[in-house]
């Protein structure tokens, strides 16, 4: 197989005025991609009133397309689509990148059926491998399996990544893009049958699991609302954010679903991070294996987590918790 | 009001981390695990129900599956779903999301034209969320994706969709595709009765020239991506035991905090 040619895609993603992470994960893994053919990387940015161009030249995109169109001001999957259909036909990219928000899937997929061509979703790595074949790995089976996916015969190669896989990349010691100002006068002739009325988005109080330094995951094992409450008091007192497993999240005991680690939830990768009775299903496990150091609390000597973990633990949550909790405030005094 | 609910069957989620790769064959041993309807389909099958409950007509359930899943689908008939239609052929196997949303669409259009589309917005097993939205293309009628909620109000159509720490609203005309997520309501149980009564509904089987389809475009040889290998995720770690008293054993996990910088 021939080298790849072509361009390298993002599509940005923004919330309330801002780009979101994800658009510079994305771009730190198009230049990766992209430098080892010379390709060039370019960014893609919709939306009303809107400049991110200077910022995204700065984290190395080669070519910003900027798309400011008061019909773009909410996001919407049918006039999104019909806007990046016609971008993309018009440059021929060869690779486009997508975030895999709940946004971000649907319009990837959208476009993907307008072009005719494959979709790779939530992808945990891209690479080009020796015959120059670009490899989409994607989890099945709630991560529990990796698999490989190739694009051989149409393009563009669209594959969507979910926010905090990739690391954001360092700002260019020499910026040198240059901005494009494309139009959305394709929308002229669309008439949408959707209306998007309004977007919704409060941030969650706490420090976000994605930028804690410690990460305290409660599971199942925890038990009771009751001894989910020490387990939160830690969090404070550890200056931590405390995640959840699907199971906990599903008894209520939790702050709510954007607590939730695993493949339907954040990927987290703390200096730390501690499991309590926490059974290591894969699909949370997936989310969390990153981390620096891992224990794990369970009292089952022989669950599965402790597989995953640098220390293990056996003894009940409930009964370790009031006594670590105690032993940290104490560590604390004495420090000071 | 007609409504059709895409169902897909799935190996049971509770059994995924039995699922290995054989290490001769690299191919997934998963034979053990029982099939189900996927769970989020289920909230998919109970939005329709409900819309049927409120304004009358028809719900059918179409699959795209092995014969087997024949089984699995009457559980779908069991909760009150009128007509099954599975779409079977060894042809279709292999299909990527593309191809599975260009085989659905065919079956769908050749049933008849149907008011609204509904989908569990992801699937357990491959769990990618593309086919509400490219159903929605190859129907060419509106579609959205992750519906939490939804009304209709004098012929228009209330959408809540789910987005990150929030939600969007829409509005909308039938027809449309609907991929719901599960907040959208809770699946009814299967009454006795229904599983009685799923025994004496219209079951449609339909393969590749039923639906009048090329085997070039269905199937693996249809799809635009190809699978390559299969690997687990190297995920283990060489675990220490801390042993003793809570006491100790607390003191022994601060230790580890300090020596990764923290505490401090």
């Amino acid at each position: 197989m021939e080298k790849q040619h072509g361009e390298v895609w993002i599509i940005t993603e923004q919330a309330k005025g801002r780009l979101n992470e994800v658009s510079f994960e994305l771009l730190g893994k198009a230049r990766e991609l992209a430098a080892k053919d010379g390709l060039p990387v370019s960014a893609v940015v919709m939306g009303s009133g809107i400049d991110f161009g200077n910022e995204l030249i700065a984290y190395g995109a080669d070519r910003v397309f900027l798309i400011d169109d008061p019909r773009l001001a909410l996001y919407q999957n049918d006039n999104y689509a019909v806007v990046l259909e016609n971008l993309i036909r018009k440059y021929s990219p060869a690779i486009v990148l997508f975030s895999a928000s709940y946004c971000g899937s649907e319009l990837s997929a959208t476009v993907a059926a307008k072009l005719e061509t494959g979709l790779a979703a939530h992808c945990v790595d891209l690479y080009f491998n020796e015959q120059a074949e670009f490899v989409q790995v994607v989890p099945a089976f709630g991560g529990r399996v990796l698999g490989d996916i190739l694009c051989p015969h149409t393009r563009p190669q669209i594959a969507s990544v979910k926010p905090g896989m990739f690391k954001k990349p360092e700002k260019e010691s020499e910026p040198h893009g240059v901005i494009m100002e494309e139009s959305a006068a394709v929308l002229d002739h669309y008439e949408s049958p959707l209306k998007a009325l309004r977007v919704v988005q409060e941030q969650p109080v706490g420090l976000p699991l994605e930028e804690a330094e410690i990460v305290l995951a409660g599971g199942w094992g925890v038990g009771s609302a009751e001894v989910w409450q020490s387990l939160e008091e830690l969090g404070r007192e550890l200056n931590g954010a405390v995640g959840c497993t699907r199971p906990a999240l599903d008894e209520g005991w939790t702050k709510g679903e954007h607590t939730l680690i695993g493949v339907s939830g954040k990927t987290v990768r703390p200096k730390v991070y501690i499991g309590f009775g926490v059974s290591g299903a894969t699909h949370h496990v997936v989310g969390m294996k990153d981390s620096g150091v891992v224990i794990n609390i369970n009292n089952n000597p022989e669950e599965t987590v402790f597989q995953v973990s640098d220390y293990g633990v056996v003894a009940d949550v409930k009964d370790l918790l009031p006594v670590l909790l105690k032993k940290i405030r104490k560590a604390k005094e004495d420090r000071q | 009001m007609n409504i059709a609910v895409c169902v897909k069957p799935v190996p049971d989620p509770k059994s995924y981390d039995k699922i290995t790769i054989n290490p001769e064959t690299k191919l997934l041993e998963r034979n053990k695990i029982p099939m189900v309807i996927n769970p989020t389909d289920k909230h998919a099958i109970e939005a329709a129900i409900q819309l049927k409950e409120l304004y009358g007509g028809k719900v059918i359930l179409i699959s795209m599956a092995p014969p087997g899943a024949k089984e699995v689908l009457k559980d779908g008939l069991a909760m009150g779903v009128d007509e099954a239609y599975l779409l079977s052929d060894r042809f279709f196997a292999g299909a990527d999301t593309f191809v599975t949303a260009k085989t659905l669409a065919t079956g769908l259009k050749k049933i008849e034209n149907f008011d609204l589309v509904f989908a569990g917005s992801e699937s357990a097993d491959g769990g990618t969320s593309h086919v509400p939205s490219q159903l929605g293309e190859m129907l060419g009628i509106p579609h959205l994706n992750h519906v939490m909620a939804l009304v209709m109000e004098d012929g228009i159509l209330k959408i809540k969709t789910k987005i990150e720490n929030g939600y969007m609203d829409y509005e909308g005309r039938l027809p449309m595709v609907l991929g719901v997520v599960r907040e959208i309501n809770t699946p009814r149980y299967i009454p006795l009765m229904g599983v009685i009564q799923a025994q004496g509904k219209p079951f449609t089987v339909w393969g590749l020239n039923d639906l009048q389809l090329d085997p070039a475009v269905v199937g693996l040889a249809g799809s635009p991506t190809k699978p390559g290998s299969l690997h687990t995720p190297p995920l283990g770690r060489k675990v220490e035991m801390l042993d003793g008293e809570l006491e100790k054993v607390a003191e022994k996990i601060i230790v580890v905090l300090h020596s990764a910088g923290l505490l401090s």
